[in-house]
């Protein structure tokens, strides 16, 4: 009756039906599985590839990050985990414990909570949609509110809140889903300094009792090297897999004594070496484009 | 180093002044309800002296005292009373007949891009007749009763409320609907969930639209062939040359607008407490 899809299919090629992806053997160590994934956009008369070749095994527990320059296709990504678009070649493959929990949620970028919904119905959105028993809900919410404090403002609305604050509400929302891999795209991008770091703190603590599988995407090779235990860095389009690098400090991790260690500063720096040739690269490309828009 | 007060390298660009600041503070609210006042009762008063004078010619404009004068004789007599409830029975009825469909309509237009293919040419083409227009085909179809004035409001109700409706699902931005594919809403859950809700800021405008048109077209309606009714009650006088009751006829409409207004915006304040940061 209400054809929702076609709404949201504008500006990409195919209808973003959920997309299944297929079941792993129980007892597998491995996560998720992406198999010669290829993703291509039209972009007017032309295609235009996005992602290309990737070929990855996440373990199950992992907090995997991927770094790359804009336009490496690196939310495409997640959203082709989230099963908001589908891949044009290739698998993705994930474990399924058949334990009936979600199998992921997502931490979309930007204000994604809904504004007309208080903290507490945004977080317990998810939840509701599942029909969860309210009793069970009102737990579980309360919890993750309680983890991200927020339980003083669960009757506010969100244009009454800060960014951060929000975002939060977005945090709590994807974990009070429980979902067994959680998708994170550039959740703090927006936030100031100050803000970006507590929020790294808190997720910290939050991941630290959980230990889901994270997918966790941004542009920040601080925020990289502070969160993950393996980064992914992607080159510029068509993103491919470019490196992949061990994260080998302790956990738990404290974000300002960690950002003390010599250790620290040498893993960004040789993290920034993969990356700056590529954002060099994505750079002319970008250029490029405009040039054969603009230039003579 | 300190900086003296007056001296040539420092010039003051900005200071507190205490003054301006609390005569603000105080005032601001209670000036503005007063100034909105301000301007109908000077009319008032200049119209009644204008009559008193001579100025205005009482037989096409009495004097606002004798305008009150009838209201309260019309009050008293109850026909004012019958009347307006007449009018108020009408624009209820026909506001469900119109705006039930246009907000079904218009949810699924702002959701179905299809259903807005279809759908737009038909409202774009229909929507510039203007509704008096079609009155006497109303009669034709309806009748004289009480048929052809609900159906008369009913279509002035259905093209604002429609429209607005449809333009709040696709303000609506579209990560709120990846949102709720992404968490596995149903349809049924993403129309209650999201558009609904997310359209509402913009229904409610096309609701208040809405009442504005059908209180127009209620009256408008009434003069032919209703036995009862403000827009009667008007017509009536004109044909006994009752000025003034004409005057307390208009009166008590205008009041009837100003108040569904406040009365929008009360349920406006209920239903939509996210929007703005009121």
């Amino acid at each position: 009756m209400i054809a929702l899809t076609k709404r949201m299919s504008r500006g990409s090629v195919e209808t973003p039906a959920l997309f299944e992806p297929v079941a792993l053997p129980a007892g597998d160590q491995c996560k998720i599985r992406f198999r010669n994934l290829r993703k291509d956009f039209a972009a007017g008369n032309r295609i235009f590839t996005a992602l290309d070749e990737i070929n990855l095994e996440i373990a199950n527990g992992t907090f995997f990050v991927i770094v790359g320059p804009s336009g490496c296709g690196k939310t495409t990504l997640l959203r082709m985990l989230a099963g908001l678009e589908r891949p044009s070649a290739g698998t993705i493959e994930c474990a399924r414990r058949g334990s009936g929990r979600p199998r992921m949620s997502m931490v979309f970028q930007g204000d994604a909570i809904f504004p007309w919904m208080t903290v507490w119905d945004n977080a317990a959105y998810a939840l509701k949609l599942r029909n969860v028993p309210p009793g069970e809900v009102a737990d579980i919410v309360g919890h993750f509110l309680d983890r991200t404090g927020l339980t003083k403002f669960a009757r506010a609305y969100p244009h009454q809140l800060s960014g951060g604050m929000r975002q939060r509400v977005s945090i709590a929302r994807a974990f009070a889903n429980d979902p067994e891999i959680l998708l994170m795209d550039e959740p703090f991008s927006a936030l100031d300094e100050q803000n970006k770091t507590l929020l790294q703190e808190e997720l910290l603590r939050i991941w630290d009792e959980t230990k889901k599988t994270v997918l966790f995407i941004t542009h920040s090779v601080d925020e990289a090297v502070t969160l993950g235990d393996k980064i992914m860095i992607m080159t510029a389009h068509p993103g491919r897999i470019k490196e992949l690098v061990d994260v080998p400090f302790e956990r738990p991790r404290k974000v300002i004594d960690l950002r003390a260690q010599p250790a620290y500063g040498e893993l960004v720096f040789r993290i920034w070496g993969y990356l700056r040739e590529e954002v060099q690269q994505a750079r002319l490309q970008s250029e490029g484009r405009l040039e054969g828009k603009y230039g003579a | 180093m300190s900086a003296q007060a007056g001296s040539s390298e420092f010039v003051t660009v900005a200071s507190a002044s205490a003054k301006r600041r609390l005569s603000l503070s105080f005032g601001s609210a209670l000036t503005e309800r007063i100034m909105t006042l301000v301007s109908p009762v000077a009319l008032l008063l200049v119209w009644e002296l204008a009559g008193r004078v001579g100025l205005l010619d009482q037989r096409y404009f009495p004097t606002p005292s004798t305008i009150f004068a009838a209201l309260h004789a019309l009050a008293a007599s109850g026909e004012l009373w019958s009347n307006t409830k007449a009018s108020l029975v009408r624009l209820a009825l026909g506001f469900l007949v119109g705006g039930i469909p246009a907000l079904a309509i218009g949810i699924l237009m702002g959701l179905s891009r299809p259903m807005r293919l279809v759908v737009d040419p038909l409202i774009a083409a229909t929507y510039p007749v203007p509704k008096s227009a079609i009155l006497p085909l109303l009669l034709l179809i309806f009748g004289l009763g009480e048929g052809s004035k609900i159906a008369m409001v009913a279509i002035g109700v259905f093209y604002p409320v429609a429209i607005n409706t449809t333009a709040g699902v696709l303000t609506i931005n579209k990560v709120y609907f990846e949102v709720g594919s992404h968490f596995g809403a149903t349809k049924w859950q993403v129309f209650r969930t999201i558009a609904l809700p997310g359209a509402l800021p913009l229904i409610m405008t096309g609701i208040k639209l809405g009442a504005g048109l059908g209180l127009v077209l209620i009256a408008l309606a009434e003069m032919v062939g209703a036995k009862q009714g403000l827009g009667y009650m008007i017509w009536n006088s004109w044909e006994l040359l009752a000025v003034d009751t004409m005057y307390a006829g208009v009166l008590t409409i205008a009041v009837i607008g100003f108040v569904l207004t406040l009365f929008f915006n009360e349920i406006e304040r209920l239903l939509v407490p996210w929007n703005r940061a009121s």
